[in-house]
């Protein structure tokens, strides 16, 4: 690890300000991706900005709306146990307990769970080439081993995937982040959080310079009864995703009225089709139709190898899921068997 | 020399308090000095064991203020006024073993040992969550630490049986 200075602000706008003050200043908050980085000498920041003590971060409240905002300092575990996630955004809580392990769940933050890297091998090694890691150097990935990247919204310079769980499903339920910087505060839809890699890959998130994220807001609608999150892994804990699927449906007998599904492990940002979803509404909840969806949202999915076999598995993790959406059998986290 | 403690770095030293097992104890740290690092090499607790140091094992679990974590992915500076406990503080003062500590002999939880310390303090901090009782729950909420003998019924029915009581 390289050598920083470190401080740990007060309030809010001083850590705005630190966090612009220059290039290499880093916000750190549970530090479970960022200290990793730092070892692999893949960060290597001039300064880091302790943010866990600021006041006002560390809660869940409802909104006027009835929703509620997660703040960004809550922790992953603290979420997913949360009683009125718990109950309500049972399709949160579920993808938060699939991924990492307790301990780490006990550490990351909301905020810094959003703002974690890729897992790609070739951006944890600084000895190879890495678009994301020093643009311009080139993607060794491509060509290269690359069974867990991504198969949809790659480019020719980087086919990383977004490693979280927590993120798929704050996509499926359209939650909003809401972050502060140099400039005032920025609502930001969740869609357009994350971006795909184009040809700035070393660009994950949207966020401006010495922007911060304060918190993670959930609209009401909630899909408490028909939900799944269906990860598909190496190992039945405590791997990242190969495909996962955060599937939300609201059903008027056995017809569709709204649906929504997210992708994970598959692309540079959890990965979301409207029109597949659009395309549900006011059919029947059936499998010909959950295949039909599955179609509109890997279209263009191109393999490059070692991967190929991912777009077989998501075809059928979308329908699985969007069964057990449904049928109203969310995947158990405990007991890992597909039904 | 431990890379946390090369010279140049003096200038950035902070002081923190931690409360280690009971006891209060002013240290005087470098800002990239690891949880882990700081238990091991400056206190010499060396219970608490270094297994891969990027999170992916759960050797190096602890507790801070009762709550598990990765103390290798932790910065020491981060900490200052918490209460640490690592496996050299689950006996009581005069040697009477954490029922766990008892049921992992009893089950032979172990064959090597080098994740024990960690398994511990892992299965503490289950313990005081609450949210794993079953088999299933007990190996589901262990994951986050790898036993490379794989002693892992042998760890569940140590967990189980002290859950059960």
């Amino acid at each position: 690890m390289n050598r920083f200075s470190y401080a740990r602000p007060d309030d809010l706008a001083e850590a705005v300000q630190a966090s612009a003050a220059q290039a290499g200043n880093r916000v750190i908050a549970g530090g479970t991706n960022l200290i990793d980085l730092m070892k692999y000498n893949v960060e290597r920041p001039a300064h880091l900005i302790d943010i866990t003590r600021l006041p006002g971060l560390d809660r869940i409240e409802p909104t006027p709306n009835g929703g509620l905002r997660i703040g960004a300092l809550v922790t992953n575990s603290t979420v997913a146990y949360d009683d009125r996630i718990a109950a309500r955004y049972k399709l949160l809580a579920s993808a938060i307990l699939a991924g990492a392990s307790p301990q780490l769940r006990n550490a990351a933050t909301t905020g810094g769970n959003l703002l974690q890297r890729t897992r790609c091998y070739y951006f944890y090694d600084s000895a190879t080439a890495c678009n994301k890691r020093e643009p311009g150097s080139g993607c060794p990935a491509i060509g290269g081993l690359n069974r867990i990247h991504a198969i949809l919204g790659t480019s020719e310079h980087c086919i990383a995937t977004h490693p979280s769980d927590m993120c798929v499903a704050l996509a499926a339920l359209a939650a909003t982040v809401h972050v502060t910087g140099p400039t005032g505060d920025r609502a930001i839809p969740f869609a357009d959080f994350h971006r795909l890699p184009g040809d700035r890959p070393d660009r994950d998130t949207t966020l401006e310079h010495g922007e911060i994220v304060t918190a993670v807001e959930l609209p009401p609608e909630s899909f408490t009864t028909h939900h799944t999150y269906l990860k598909l892994r190496d190992r039945l804990s405590y791997a990242f995703a190969l495909v996962s699927v955060a599937a939300a449906l609201d059903l008027d007998g056995d017809t569709v009225r709204t649906a929504r599904i997210a992708l994970g492990g598959v692309a540079h940002k959890p990965w979301r089709i409207p029109a597949a979803e659009d395309a549900l509404s006011g059919q029947p909840a059936t499998a010909e139709s959950f295949a039909r969806a599955a179609e509109t949202l890997l279209s263009g999915a191109q393999g490059r190898g070692h991967n190929d076999f991912k777009i077989g598995l998501a075809r059928q993790a979308i329908l699985r899921a969007l069964q057990q959406a449904a049928a109203g059998t969310p995947q158990s986290q405990t007991d890992k068997r597909i039904r | 020399m431990p890379d946390h403690a090369l010279p140049e770095a003096r200038s950035e030293i902070l002081p923190i308090d931690l409360t280690i097992n009971g006891k209060q104890t002013r240290l005087n740290v470098a800002p990239w000095t690891t949880l882990l690092d700081l238990l091991r090499l400056d206190l010499g607790l060396t219970g608490t064991k270094k297994g891969c140091d990027h999170g992916q094992c759960g050797a190096c679990t602890v507790l801070i203020d009762g709550v598990r974590v990765n103390s290798c992915l932790v910065l020491a500076v981060m900490k200052d006024g918490a209460s640490v406990t690592t496996v050299e503080g689950l006996a009581k003062p005069d040697g009477t073993l954490h029922p766990l500590q008892d049921a992992f002999i009893e089950h032979d939880a172990l064959q090597c040992g080098y994740c024990t310390p960690g398994q511990l303090c892992s299965a503490v901090g289950l313990m005081r969550e609450g949210h794993a009782y079953t088999a299933p729950e007990i190996r589901e909420h262990m994951s986050g630490n790898i036993c490379r003998c794989g002693a892992y019924p042998n760890i569940v029915a140590a967990i189980e049986q002290v859950l059960a009581r």
